[in-house]
């Protein structure tokens, strides 16, 4: 799997959306990305990529795009 | 608007006395004047008193809303189709619950403040965290509890996270020791509520003879002390005791509330509760609500400046306190530091511990 991939199916099991929901997707933009869901979401990221995110980075990851940056910062570019 | 982006960036105990003043002011005296517009209820009590706010020169001098207010009345200063999330008080049965409203705005600063000051006692990695409450306290997820909200914020600074308790409120000790074998020899959070920790925590433990080694632990807990000191259980006591049962050696109480979110007071190494600037605490006498001098005690009003989309940044409390000092705390943060005394008489019993501790008389 790319790592778009594994970074959309976090997404898309995180918050039951399909792949053409994913652009544009925000924080409270969708009933599911609450503050339980975007635990969750960080939780599937975590896992799927191994990684530990701080918490700034936990608290700035607000859209779907601004997390491609932030995961960039773990050395996952997407 | 405030900008809270750069705000929320000060480190949180770094302002001295002078200088907090005229930063809260400022913010403070701002979030009166967008309520005064935007919240009708809000400007009919300012006008009401009389007061005119861009004479303010103290954040002191700027009116209070007694918390109570929000119970009887939905005050919010932006529109119903902004508000993302409402919070609810814990109340018992039968009493009227407080209603929050939140856009999207405050509910993420108050994440942010949070962060800040907790990040401040235990530091940004996130820690192997025991929640020791049940998980169907965050069941429903648009309206929150006071006791849900808590849980959740602290959950930004655990990962792999574990609920200690089962939906009867059942200490898992199965579960738990599964935890602790997996990271056994890490630093682990612990969070949850002075009672719950008390009646379903430390009294288990006791009677099951079980005895984790949280030794590496560091416990946050808060929501009211009043149920335990009913049953004349200290402070200095609580800590000794859990220690005597699993270990811990790091434990802070803190203060706060649902009505301020985020802006909670954390007890200090030397056992004194610290404001950090985003908040502050006046303490004043009830007789006529001048404020008290150090070590006098008095009323507890809170002010915080998170509460944009509802007017309850400067709110009076039910509670009694005392200013113990300002600046010169030994353990080196800056801002007031202070001790809670319990709620006034006849005030309703209110706090996630106390509230839940009510259904064990």
């Amino acid at each position: 799997m790319t790592n778009l991939e594994i970074y959309n199916n976090a997404f898309k099991e995180a918050f039951e959306v399909d792949e053409a929901q994913l652009a544009g997707l925000e924080y409270q933009g969708i009933a599911a990305w609450d503050s339980v869901g975007h635990m969750n979401l960080i939780a599937l990221l975590e896992d799927a990529f191994d990684i530990m995110m701080d918490t700034d980075d936990i608290i700035d990851l607000s859209s779907y795009e601004k997390g491609k940056e932030i995961m960039a910062k773990y050395e996952k570019n997407i | 608007m405030v900008d809270y982006g750069e705000i929320l960036n000060i480190p949180p105990y770094s302002m001295q006395r002078e200088e907090k003043h005229s930063f809260l002011t400022d913010i403070l005296k701002e979030l009166s004047l967008f309520h005064y517009d935007n919240c009708p209820e809000y400007k009919r009590v300012i006008d009401g008193l009389g007061v005119k706010l861009s004479d303010i020169t103290s954040f002191c001098d700027i009116p209070f809303l007694p918390v109570r207010l929000f119970k009887e009345y939905d005050l919010r200063s932006v529109g119903g189709e902004n508000i993302t999330k409402t919070m609810t008080s814990s109340g018992t049965t039968g009493q009227q619950v407080s209603r929050i409203y939140l856009d999207k705005e405050t509910s993420a600063n108050q994440t942010k403040a949070l962060t800040k000051i907790v990040g401040s006692y235990i530091g940004s990695t996130r820690l192997p965290m025991i929640i020791l409450d049940t998980s169907a306290v965050v069941k429903d997820r648009k309206m929150f509890s006071a006791r849900g909200a808590g849980i959740l914020g602290f959950q930004m600074f655990g990962r792999d996270k574990i609920y200690a308790l089962d939906e009867a409120m059942k200490l898992d000790i199965e579960g738990l020791s599964a935890f602790l074998e997996k990271h056994s020899g890490e630093k682990i959070l612990l969070f949850g509520f002075t009672f719950m920790i008390w009646q379903h925590f430390y009294e288990e433990l006791k009677k099951s003879g079980y005895r984790p080694d949280l030794s590496n632990g560091i416990l946050i807990h808060g929501g009211g002390w009043k149920k335990l000191a009913d049953k004349k259980v200290s402070q200095e006591e609580f800590k000794c005791l859990l220690n005597e049962v699993c270990g811990i050696q790091q434990v802070y109480d803190y203060y706060g509330m649902v009505e301020q979110t985020g802006t909670i007071y954390m007890e200090c190494e030397c056992g004194h509760l610290h404001a950090s600037i985003f908040s502050d605490v006046i303490v004043r006498r009830p007789h006529d609500f001048s404020v008290c001098g150090y070590g006098e005690k008095g009323l507890v009003e809170v002010v915080s400046i998170l509460p944009a989309s509802y007017p309850g940044h400067a709110l009076l409390t039910e509670d009694e306190g005392v200013i113990l000092g300002e600046d010169d705390c030994p353990c080196g943060r800056k801002g007031k530091y202070f001790s809670i005394l319990g709620r006034i008489k006849n005030a309703e019993i209110r706090g996630c511990s106390d509230t839940y501790a009510d259904k064990f008389r």
